[in-house]
């Protein structure tokens, strides 16, 4: 049974060929709170992404998503297992990865232009080519006409375009997402969804790609993890999705193929979202 | 309810013509025998007025004015400077910031006006004892506001700039420094009024210059006319160094959203 339980995630590409981007095996986390019990968050997991992957975790609240996510950007110590980044143990901060966080996390005090700038320019690069790039990126990310803006003068979703600029014009081979499109509105996750795909589509980065939403998960990703209801979250299913690309996430949803998946999956993660309810309502 | 700019000029200025005929009928003119407000203890209006004209004619007011600025703007600055480097200090390492705490408190909790005598004695009459009075009033404040600025820094925002690669010297430079200062502004005002507090409550109690000396020196004779005459520069010198601070503020903090509410 565990050994069942414990293979889904490691359905990555063939071993043996190019290193996995992300190897992740028997990685547990656990919190110590003073005068509590130690809570351990996550059970032993391991989880396989493969280069160019584009890996989606879904499970419900407080099951751990992040924090597997944080273990694999070396902001968070894992209690035991191994975290390897292309075939190399990963030690302190993830130097390959970027992150894209949930929450707002750029500079309130630089404007768009200097947000995306400055992740360049802490690498060593002149400030004439890293302003260039900045401006190239937040073209791409469709912010042409708002370079010189400040944070609070931008939307949420405009603030997140900022934010993905920020994260790949350092050109990172692993993409860490932790339900960045969670505050959105339902129509801007969509155009950003979609425009994430584009992005994603000239590079092929690894992509780990954190949220709560089954659909957003299917719609975007080639493979679908389900982790279980905390503590002790586990993962409980891997689905590859077979839809083709390029997707528009607006319109795959209403393809039969999509429909079949989510049903498919919705039926597994169902019971663990049962159980999450359950276990606050007793 | 907005009142429309001319009304509200023009209301504001009824305020001041209101208050001045009170007191210009008050001292002047006798109800039942007395005066309402005695002249030898209010003085009347148009006497301050001239007074004020006076020194400003001729010229004995500059020096006093030069003063008093003087010792604010040092008060301010080396305030700053101390409280910004302490503050960061403490919030970086935590153990000195326990160590320090319950000493950090206790010069808090002291009345800063009793130091002034302990300053003169040391210091001397000139402007310098003025100085530190405003220094220990003027660090606290800048001190806290940066101890919290470096403190509250968005963990995300932080996380973020390390995941980008920062080093802890990018940090300081890309994050707690304009965090820290961005609090440090917030507080500019009261930190420069403070400044002037302690420049004027310093002169006052002894020294051979500055508005304070020329306030107190008016009240040891009994010239009540040099005393109003006094605060009313006094008055109108705060306003110009506080609408110079707000022009500082508002240049600073482009960035942030507060700024841009308050403009009217």
């Amino acid at each position: 049974m565990e050994i069942a339980l414990r293979q889904p995630g490691r359905e990555g590409p063939a071993p043996g060929a190019a290193p996995l981007a992300v190897a992740l095996d028997d990685v547990s986390i656990s919190f110590a709170v003073k005068g509590r019990p130690v809570f351990k968050a996550v059970a032993p997991t391991s989880l396989h992404v493969g280069d160019g992957e584009f890996v989606a975790i879904v499970g419900p609240t407080g099951c751990g998503k992040s924090t597997l996510l944080n273990a694999t950007a070396g902001l968070l110590k894992p209690a035991g297992g191994r975290v390897a980044i292309f075939g190399e143990p990963l030690a302190g901060l993830n130097a390959k990865a970027g992150y894209l966080f949930q929450q707002d996390a750029l500079m309130p005090w630089k404007t768009a232009l200097d947000n995306v700038a400055i992740a360049l320019e802490i690498g060593g690069a002149r400030r004439a080519d890293t302003l260039a790039q900045g401006r190239d990126w937040l073209a791409r990310v469709g912010l042409a006409r708002f370079t010189d803006r400040y944070p609070h003068e931008l939307s949420g979703g405009q603030r997140k375009r900022v934010a993905l600029a920020q994260v790949l014009v350092r050109d990172p081979k692993i993409l860490l997402m932790d339900e960045p499109f969670g505050p959105l509105d339902a129509q801007t996750r969509q155009i950003m969804g979609t425009l994430l795909l584009r992005l994603w589509a000239q590079d092929r980065k690894a992509v780990m790609f954190v949220t709560h939403d089954l659909e957003e998960a299917i719609a975007l990703s080639d493979r679908v993890v389900i982790m279980s209801a905390g503590p002790e979250a586990r993962i409980i299913g891997n689905f590859p999705i077979d839809l083709a690309r390029p997707r528009d996430t607006a319109d795959i949803r209403l393809d039969p193929r999509f429909h079949q998946l989510h049903r498919e999956i919705w039926n597994q993660l169902k019971a663990e979202v049962a159980k999450t309810y359950g276990e606050e309502m007793a | 309810m907005k009142l429309h700019p001319a009304k509200l000029l023009l209301l504001q200025i009824l305020v001041a013509v209101v208050a001045l005929a009170i007191w210009q009928v008050g001292a002047t003119v006798p109800i039942g025998g007395d005066y309402l407000l005695p002249e030898f203890f209010f003085s009347k209006p148009w006497d301050v007025l001239s007074r004020v004209v006076q020194l400003f004619v001729s010229g004995t007011i500059w020096k006093h004015l030069w003063i008093t600025l003087t010792e604010t703007v040092l008060a301010f600055v080396i305030g700053s400077a101390g409280g910004v480097v302490i503050g960061f200090w403490f919030a970086r390492k935590p153990v000195v910031a326990a160590v320090f705490d319950p000493y950090v408190k206790m010069f808090n909790a002291l009345p800063r006006v009793v130091l002034a005598p302990i300053f003169m004695l040391w210091l001397g009459l000139g402007i310098w004892s003025k100085v530190a009075l405003g220094v220990t009033l003027v660090f606290f404040i800048v001190f806290f506001n940066v101890y919290q600025g470096v403190k509250e820094v968005s963990p995300v925002v932080l996380a973020n700039a390390r995941m980008m690669g920062m080093s802890e010297r990018q940090l300081f430079r890309n994050v707690y420094w304009p965090s820290a200062m961005s609090w440090m502004f917030s507080s500019l005002h009261t930190a420069v009024g403070f400044a002037l507090v302690g420049a004027v409550v310093g002169e006052y109690l002894g020294s051979s210059a500055g508005l304070g000396y020329l306030i107190h020196q008016a009240e040891g004779v009994f010239d009540v006319t040099g005393v109003f005459a006094g605060m009313f520069i006094l008055a109108a010198f705060v306003l110009v160094i506080d609408w110079f601070v707000t022009r500082v503020e508002r240049r600073l903090l482009v960035w942030r959203p507060q700024a841009a509410s308050e403009e009217n």
